[in-house]
């Protein structure tokens, strides 16, 4: 701004000089300013401005591939859908990559029928996920295939779209 | 069951037991079909004791459905009974008793069991007991009235657990089997499932979900002590004690899908049982320890299949609907209940081991984890009224119906236990 206000000035002065006989030993009245030093209060000297740098790690990024960890079955299904695939690719890549990371593949089914045979449902999903993963070169050391059965519901309702929540396997690292 | 169902109808009895100390509400609905009418009297001086001991004597008695019990006040003078009085009043049998305070701060529970026929004593029991056991000693008289007048043992004295969830907190309770003197075994802000008595009723095995995975543990009831029984990679689940208390057979992912396998009490000697390719789960031994009674899907939907306690062939023994989980065998190894779905119901069910007759023992639809009383006459099992989870309890010939329900919270996952020495 300061160097703009300079160059309007000097231009105005140089158009005056025009319309204005003045002397031509008489240099055009042009005060070079110096730019602007800031002259802070003592006390903003301490001022910390905090910069973050990206993770390095993408497990960490919330708008990354790997956030979502979730995969969903259909009813009485134990077989990985097509919208899962990515899911299990991408924490395969991962796992493929970071050798010293491991997981617990939690599945889960919705809340009908009794707590032991649904833990067995539960595990059916969760071995779907481990087999896919496996497919994918992942060694088992990195794998652990668990279930959570009926207990632990992701939505409470007693209707289809609480019980689709909750017929899932959800990749949990270690 | 349209039949039973009007006779259930004809009494519905809702008691709530012992008071203000009442931590369940029990509504017993049916009765037996040969009610034997039993009077009970007040006994002499009760009131010295914490616990009302008649009407703890008065409400097993009536939970049972196999009494009439008829109220005989209270009567001080037990030597000096009219016996053709209380015949005339319809009592087959009267239970008088006394009650006193002694000096060592314990009380001394006296009763008999009179016979208003032969004019002559059946029973009789002298116990001295601390405050904390009077209400024990009431069910153990309890015990005594009902075996003597039915020849069958009474289950009055024993204990139940079960879990107890109020949001995130889950709580392993052991409490009588009228649900009272309700105590604390464990406690986590992960799912506990699948409580199993130890024969002799000091342990209790159950599967905890605290290692972000189903483990299966043994918790000693008396000393706290928790032994890891089963932690192997996948799920560890469905423990159910061998009837010689050292060891249990559990189900497990560890081969890459759910198995039989059994494990030492210590958590040693682990070795496969079942062999299929689908799931195998919920084992549980016949009273004779020889059998594995247990659910697998092989033949697709879950039924229930028997195999030696070491495995071996495994034969098929349930054929009727397509949906059948949850096997436990009475102790006399005749009956199988277990919970089958029909047209989306979940229920109680009893075979008939030799004659494959079925009966549906319920009438609700989201029914889990039957157990068979010690005594083989009752079933427990957890069910759901609205959205909240309870208990209930069924005579095995479904006469009998009692619910138990509490304040607050959901109750589930009920395990009857054994005869206690």
């Amino acid at each position: 701004m300061r160097k703009h206000l300079a160059f309007i000035v000097a231009t105005a002065a140089i158009l005056s000089a025009c319309s204005t006989p003045v002397k031509v030993s008489e240099p055009a009245p042009v005060v070079e300013r110096p730019v602007d030093k800031a002259v802070t209060p003592q006390a903003d000297t301490r001022t910390v401005a905090p910069v973050e740098t990206k993770s390095l790690d993408p497990l960490d990024d919330p708008k990354g591939v790997l956030a979502n960890r979730s995969v969903y079955f259909d009813f009485d299904s134990y077989v990985v859908r097509a919208d899962g695939k990515p899911v299990v690719e991408n924490h395969s890549a991962y796992l493929n990559k970071n050798k010293s990371r491991s997981i617990l593949i939690q599945g889960n089914t919705d809340e009908r029928g009794g707590s032991e045979y649904n833990l067995a449902l539960g595990q059916k999903r969760a071995e779907a996920v481990r087999k896919s993963m496996a497919a994918l070169g992942v060694p088992e050391s990195q794998i652990e295939a668990v279930s959570l059965g009926k207990e632990k519901p992701k939505a409470t309702g007693s209707n289809e779209e609480a019980w689709a929540q909750n017929r899932r396997a959800d990749i949990v690292y270690k | 069951m349209k039949k039973l169902n009007i006779l259930y109808a004809g009494l519905a009895i809702a008691a709530t037991m012992g008071g203000a100390q009442a931590q369940m509400r029990i509504e017993i609905s049916g009765v037996g079909s040969n009610q034997i009418p039993v009077a009970v009297a007040g006994f002499a001086n009760e009131g010295v004791a914490p616990q009302q001991i008649s009407a703890i004597i008065k409400a097993d008695l009536e939970r049972s459905g196999a009494f009439k019990v008829i109220d005989a006040g209270v009567i001080t003078d037990v030597n000096n009974i009219d016996y053709s009085g209380w015949k005339a009043k319809g009592a087959d049998a009267l239970v008088v008793g006394t009650v006193d305070a002694l000096a060592d701060g314990r009380y001394d529970v006296r009763y008999k069991l009179l016979d208003t026929v032969k004019q002559a004593k059946i029973s009789n029991l002298d116990k001295a007991v601390t405050a904390q056991f009077t209400r024990l000693s009431a069910h153990l008289i309890a015990d005594d009235v009902y075996f003597k007048l039915t020849g069958i043992k009474g289950a009055f004295s024993t204990r139940i657990s079960y879990v107890k969830q109020e949001g995130r907190s889950y709580q392993l309770m052991v409490a009588d089997a009228d649900g009272e003197s309700e105590q604390l075994a464990l406690r986590s802000n992960e799912p506990i499932i699948s409580p199993s008595w130890s024969p002799d009723g000091t342990k209790v095995a159950y599967v905890s979900f605290e290692q972000k995975k189903p483990v299966v543990y043994v918790q000693n009831l008396i000393t706290r002590a928790r032994t890891v029984v089963a932690n192997e990679k996948g799920s560890n689940s469905a423990p159910a004690w061998a009837p010689s208390g050292n060891k249990l057979a559990v189900a497990l992912s560890k081969d890459g899908h759910t198995q039989i396998y059994t494990v030492g009490a210590d958590g040693g000697n682990l070795r496969r049982a079942s062999n299929s390719a689908g799931i195998d789960t919920e084992p549980q031994f016949s009273a004779d320890g020889e059998s594995i009674y247990f659910t697998s899907d092989r033949s697709g939907g879950p039924q229930i299949y028997r195999m030696g306690a070491d495995g071996g062939e495994a034969k098929r023994v349930t054929f009727s609907g397509s949906y059948n989980t949850s096997p436990r065998i009475s102790p006399d190894g005749k009956t199988l209940a277990y919970i089958s779905r029909r047209d989306g119901n979940f229920q109680l069910y009893v075979l008939d081991l030799a004659s494959g007759q079925e009966q549906r023992l319920s009438d609700t639809t989201s029914d889990e984890s039957p157990s068979f009383a010690p005594n083989g006459k009752y079933i427990m099992y957890a069910t759901q009224s609205g959205s909240r989870k309870s208990l209930a309890v069924v005579s095995v010939d479904g006469r009998v119906k009692q619910r138990l329900t509490t304040q607050a919270g959901n109750i589930k996952e009920p395990t009857w236990g054994p005869f206690m020495q």
